[in-house]
Formats: C-alpha cells, structure tokens, sequence
C-alpha cells in the first residue's frame, strides 16, 4: 500500500531552494563577449564587398543562433510541463520565451542597422528576416497571453500549447516564405564566410550562449522567487507555519 | 504505514492550523498513520461483509484558486441511498466542492472516486454518473426548451424518446416550442432540472437546487432526489438554510473556510489510543 | 458503437452552433457587412486603377476573410459563456475532441457562408476575371478556410476565456496564419491570373499540407487548453 498518500503529484509547485550566487556566470559572459569581439575586430580584415560593416555579424548572427536556441528551450520546457505538470517547467519555457524574444528582437534590429547599407533598403521580403518577424510576433503573442491570464494553472496550461505550436510553426513559416520569394545571399555559416571571420563569429556564437544562459537562470530564479512569495503569502493567509 | 514528516507538514498546512510545534506535527504523524491503518482495517473489513461501495468516497480533497484554498482537505463517504446537505457560509467551499465532485474542476490535492471510478483519471465515466444542478442553468438561449433537451440527449448518448416525458414531469410540455429567451428564471431551473433528470444519473450534485422555485418545484426537487436514492443512489445538496430540504436530508455536513467541521460525537468511535497531548 | 455516439455528438454540437447562429441573425449580417467594408475600402486604397486592382484581388480577399472570420470565432464561445453553458457541455460523457470537431465543422461553415457573399462582391469589385476557371479557385478557398479555422476554433477557446480577448484572439492567431496566407493567396493570384507559372497546384498541395499539420496540432492541443 505505497500509494496511500497521493499528495500533489500532478501539481508539483516550486519552493525556495537555497539558491547559489550564479553572478560569476554573468562576469564570465561579460569577459567572454569582450573577448569574442577584440577576437573578432583584430584578427579579420575589412570585408571585400562590406569592409568594416561586416563586424555587425559578430553578433547578428549569434543572437540570431540563440534566440533559435532559447525557443527550443521553450518548446522542450512546454511539453515537459504538459507532460509533467510541474510548475518549474512553466517557468523555464517563460523565461526561455522572454530572453529568445529579446534576442530576436537584437537579430532583427542588427539585421536592419546591416541591410540599410549593404542592400540600400531596412527591410526586404526575404525567407529569414520574415520568418524570423514572425517569430518575434509569435513570442510577442505568447508573453502577451500569459500576462492576460490570471490563474497560474490556466496560464501554465495554455501558454505551453501556444509555445509548441509557436515552436512547430517556425520550420513551416520558414519554409513558405522561401518559397515565396528568395533574394538573400547564402546563409552567414562558418562554411561560407571566409577562415579569417570564422574564429570571430565562433567565439561569439559561445560568448552569446553564455550571455543566454546567464539572462535564463536570472529570469527563473526572479520567477521561482515570485513563486515562492506567492506561495509563503498563501501560507501566511492560511495560518499555517 | 509509511507517512512522512513532510506529508504530515504540509496536511497540517492545508488544513489551516496556526503555527504547530514541531512535537504537535510529530504527534500528528503518528495519529495520522494510525488513521490510515484503521482505514486499512476497514477496507478489509468491508471487503469480507461485501458491503456496498460507497457512492461518493473523497480523500482529502483540495482545491486552491491561485494563492486561496476554497477547499481544504475534505474526506467524506456517502453511501448508497444517503442524501447528504451541504451548509455553510458564503465562500465557504460549498459550490467549489460540488464542482470538484462533478469533475468541472480539477482538485489541487487529494482524490476522490465516483463509484470507484477516480475523478481526474475515469473523468469521462464519473461524467456518465453525475448530475450537477449548478446556480446558472447553463442552457441556450436561442434554442427551444425541446431543442435544448434533443442536444442533451445528444450530447449524454442516450435516445431522444424520453424528452416528452421529462418535460411534463418538470411543468413544461406547455412551453416546450418555446425559446429559452423568454422564460423566467423559475422555468429556466426546471428546464435545467429536465435535462439533469433526463442524463438518469446515480449521484446528484445539486446547488442551492431550490432557488427560484415555488412550492411546487421544490416538491419536484425533492421527489427526483428522492426517486435517485430509492434507487441506490446519492445526493449531495447544497443549501442556504437546512430547514428547505429538511424532508429528504439524511445527515447534514457543514463546511467552514473550505474545511469540513468535525462534530465531535462524529470522532469518537475510534478505537485507538490517542497520543497524548494532542490538540482537542 | 461508441464512435457511432461520437460522431452525433459532433453533429449535434454543430446544429446547436449553426441554429443559435441563425436565430441571432445580426450577427452573421453584421459580419459578412464587415467583409464586404473591408473590400471597399481596399478598393478606395488601392485606387480605380483597373490593372493594380486585378491585382491585388486575391490578397484584398483573403485578408477580408481573415478580419470578417476572425470575430466568428470568439462569438462561437462566447455563445457559451453567456449563459454558463460551457460547463454542463464540458460534463457530458464526451470525449473532447468532439467539441471540438464540432466547433471546428460549425466555424467551417459560418466562413464557407461568408466566403458566399464576400467572394462575389470581390469578384465585382476588383474586376477580377477568371483566368483557370471556377473550380479550383473553390476548392483553394476550401483549403484556405480549412486551415484558417482549425486555428481559429483553437485559439479562440483561450482568447474567448482571457482578458481583452478582442486583441489577443489576431494577436495569436495571424502570426500562426502566415504560411496558411501566403500559400491561399498564392495560389488564388496564380489561378486568377491564368495560372501562368503553373504553380497554382504547387500551392494547393502545400495548403492541403499545412491544413493536415494544423488541424491534427489544434485537435491534439485543445485537450490541453479547454478543461482549465
């Protein structure tokens, strides 16, 4: 009769876990960024076509990568939770979710400041700038919604459906909008840039990264934070210890 | 018996009791797996006799609304042929544990089982055996009192030949081309009565089921309880004033702040020695 | 047997859905009235230039259904929430996915009505001639609708229920929309203009693609959203 005490196994909610400092991670990042880019300023030269312009994609193209990265993140978090039904992987896809916007948001504003001069226009109907707006406009509605919605339980529910079907929907939105219309030049990979540029973007994609992870864990220690505030005032209003 | 110092922790929690002492969640440990064993021995007991299932069986059930408990831990059994009045305060969980009870809502803690079949897990057969009256008559404006019984009978399963007599049972055949647009709010409940009369459930859930009726509909609501109980069945009833179903009530349980209140003459019969020192 | 009991349910929910629909005529009116505004005032935007509008006829028409179908949505819960009555349909002894289904077949038609009326004004007001002829032109506008509702009845069971539901139903549902869009409008501009890449089928196959994916992901996600 080991199943005699059922307690909350579908709702598991987050508690204060003694939480260490984690500020190293974001000097490390720090450090990380600075030198990914005296990396990358020193050792390329002025590119051929865009001479020093080319520097943007030190972090346009890496922002990029991990705003992908993050919504991953997002899509694994929201079927972990429909799965799971524990609260801290509501946390880790809203957490995700904020920073990946963020990011997107970067990548669209760089890709812009780099298309003005390089293609004389701000903007243009191409596959990945597209399908990477309405990335952002898919996150955008997913934030949204969760700060319409009051209950947690409802949030939590719903904002993990809309997340995987935001996930699912990018390859699809991708995949249209090339078949629409294609203009871009190849895409900005290590293989189809020169060796000299490699080590810049390389260093940043990891240098980003960090800088991901660190906005993540401080997003979802704040969240659990609020969380477990929420939780100790319904003690408190219970009467309970 | 297995039950943790955690487990005992955070029942104390959810049942609401001001700050304990560490021994008094010790003690409560101790009662508590006591309690479980004897709930053991009842089992087998029960198991021997072959007595009857209980109708509606709740172990702990809980159901908190973001930071609130509306419903703290409430275990019950009622048994086949009860009919049991549910009173309370406003905001004291009687419409919340109704509506856990009916599997409109999920609980946040504890379980609960509708002749045996659990309520999150067996959702779709606890739906087969209930029949919840909530305060809203929930029905369609647009549609005729007819109509809505054919999408009823539609949406429960079952044939559409009893829906005539239904309606002459709950006073309507009168009204039965009209749409529910027009109808005042005592006509809305019995049409809302007809459609619950019409699913031929085994457990009743009602709330405040006397609310807009004139004598003659409360005699109506007392007869289909009754007839649900003659046949085996139970009723759960939600109500402002214990005196409105005074001639069909069997026992009456009384909620306060989602939790039930315990008559002491109710505690007794146990058996085992109490730990001392334990809070009354 | 019990798919049998199934499939009247679904049914039952849709004729429920349609007849509340056509008793409170307003409502499909003063939709299919917005449609044909948002027509003319494309019309107005685009100027009387003949070629320009032939032009932009498939797109004008299809973001008209968009904005006219998107307030048929919310309205196919809120019939629910009026009076109460998406608890007690939740409580029948029904698998959810016929709710669903229902809603979904019930939306279907109210769009295919509305495509009745907004496509023959569309026809006139844009001049537009048919270059490949009628027939496929209905059955991309079959494709595109199936694939605008299997979201809309999905997103609208969680932007019906939240605050400011109004902004949050587009504000979640167009961006999902977009490759449905692009591919109905694609392939309705290429019919019109005779098909003359002959990609118009290239187009409707990838709608009817998309049309599976989202479908099978709404009815799979709405398990999820419409209990809490």
């Amino acid at each position: 009769m080991s199943t005699a005490i059922p307690i909350d196994t579908r709702r598991k909610t987050v508690t204060t876990a003694p939480a260490q400092s984690i500020e190293w991670l974001g000097i490390v990042a720090l450090l990380a960024v600075m030198t990914a880019q005296v990396l990358g300023v020193l050792n390329s030269p002025p590119d051929r076509d865009m001479g020093h312009l080319q520097k943007i994609m030190y972090v346009h193209v890496p922002a990029a990568w991990n705003a992908f990265i993050a919504f991953f993140a997002v899509a694994i978090a929201s079927l972990l939770y429909l799965w799971k039904g524990e609260e801290r992987y509501d946390l880790v896809a809203a957490s995700a979710a904020e920073v990946g916007t963020l990011f997107t948001g970067l990548t669209l504003a760089l890709g812009s400041i780099w298309g003005r001069p390089t293609w004389g226009v701000w903007w243009t109907w191409d596959p990945r700038l597209t399908s990477t707006a309405v990335l952002f406009i898919v996150f955008v509605g997913y934030l949204a919604l969760r700060s319409f919605v009051e209950d947690s339980d409802r949030r939590a529910q719903w904002s993990a459906a809309v997340g995987l079907l935001g996930a699912l929907n990018v390859p699809i939105v991708y995949m249209s909008v090339k078949w629409w219309r294609t203009l871009h030049q190849m895409q900005s990979s290590p293989s189809t840039v020169d060796p000299e540029f490699v080590v810049g973007l390389r260093t940043n994609g990891v240098a980003i990264l960090l800088v991901l992870i660190y906005f993540i864990t401080k997003r979802y220690r704040a969240a659990r934070m609020e969380r477990a505030a929420e939780h100790l005032a319904e003690r408190v209003a219970l009467g309970g210890a | 018996m297995d039950f943790g110092r955690a487990q005992a922790k955070s029942l104390v929690n959810i049942a609401g009791v001001k700050s304990l002492p560490a021994r008094a969640v010790e003690e409560a440990r101790l009662y508590v797996s006591a309690s479980l064993l004897r709930i053991l021995q009842t089992c087998a007991t029960n198991r021997v006799n072959n007595a009857p299932p209980p109708t509606v069986k709740l172990d702990r059930l809980s159901r908190r609304f973001g930071t609130r408990w509306a419903l703290r831990a409430v275990t019950l059994e009622v048994q086949p042929g009860e009919i049991v009045g549910v009173i309370g305060h406003n905001g004291s969980g009687k419409s919340t544990l109704l509506r856990v009870i009916s599997t409109a809502l999920r609980p946040s803690v504890g379980d609960g089982w509708i002749y045996g079949h659990h309520l999150v897990r067996e959702a779709v057969t606890v739906r087969r055996h209930i029949g919840f009256l909530a305060h809203a008559p929930g029905l369609y404006e647009d549609l005729t009192a007819t109509e809505n019984l054919i999408f009823a009978a539609r949406m429960f399963g079952i044939a559409e030949d009893g829906i005539e007599g239904v309606l002459e049972r709950v006073g309507l055949a009168h009204a039965r081309a009209e749409r529910v647009r027009g109808f005042s709010a005592g006509m809305q409940r019995r049409l809302a009565l007809a459609r619950l009369i019409l699913g031929a459930p085994r457990v009743l859930l009602l709330d405040e089921p006397y609310n807009n009726f004139d004598p003659q509909g409360i005699e109506l609501v007392n007869d289909v309880i009754q007839d649900v109980a003659n046949a085996g069945g139970s009723a759960l009833v939600v109500l402002h004033d214990q005196r409105q179903g005074e001639r069909v009530l069997d026992r009456v349980i009384e909620l306060n702040r989602g939790a039930l209140v315990v008559n002491p003459a109710d505690v007794q019969p146990l058996t085992f020695a109490t730990p001392s020192g334990l809070p009354a | 047997m019990a798919f049998a009991h199934d499939m009247r349910r679904v049914r039952a929910i849709v004729w429920k859905d349609l007849a509340s629909e056509r008793r409170s005529k307003a409502g499909f009116n003063a939709v299919a009235f917005l449609g044909v505004l948002i027509l003319l005032l494309f019309g107005f935007a685009l100027g009387p230039d003949t070629e320009a509008l032939r032009d932009a006829a498939a797109g004008a028409l299809w973001l008209a259904i968009l904005f006219a179908g998107v307030l048929a949505f919310n309205r196919s819960y809120q019939l629910e929430l009026d009076g109460a009555a998406l608890e007690p349909l939740l409580l029948y002894p029904a698998p959810r996915w016929t709710i669903f289904a229902g809603k979904f077949v019930a939306n279907l038609l109210f769009v295919l009505l509305l495509e009745l009326i907004i496509v023959p004004v569309a026809i006139v007001l844009f001049q537009v001639k048919s270059g490949a002829g009628w027939l496929p032109a209905i059955g991309v506008n079959l494709l595109g609708s199936v694939g605008f509702v299997a979201l809309g009845t999905f997103y609208a069971s969680m932007a019906s229920r939240s605050r400011a539901r109004e902004v949050l139903l587009p504000l979640l549902l167009f961006p999902m929309l977009v490759p449905v869009l692009l591919a109905a409008t694609e392939a309705s501009s290429s019919l019109l203009a005779g098909n003359p890449m002959r990609d118009a089928g290239a187009w409707a196959q990838l709608l009817a693609v998309f049309d599976v994916i989202f479908l099978v992901a709404s009815f799979l996600a709405f398990d999820h959203v419409i209990e809490v």
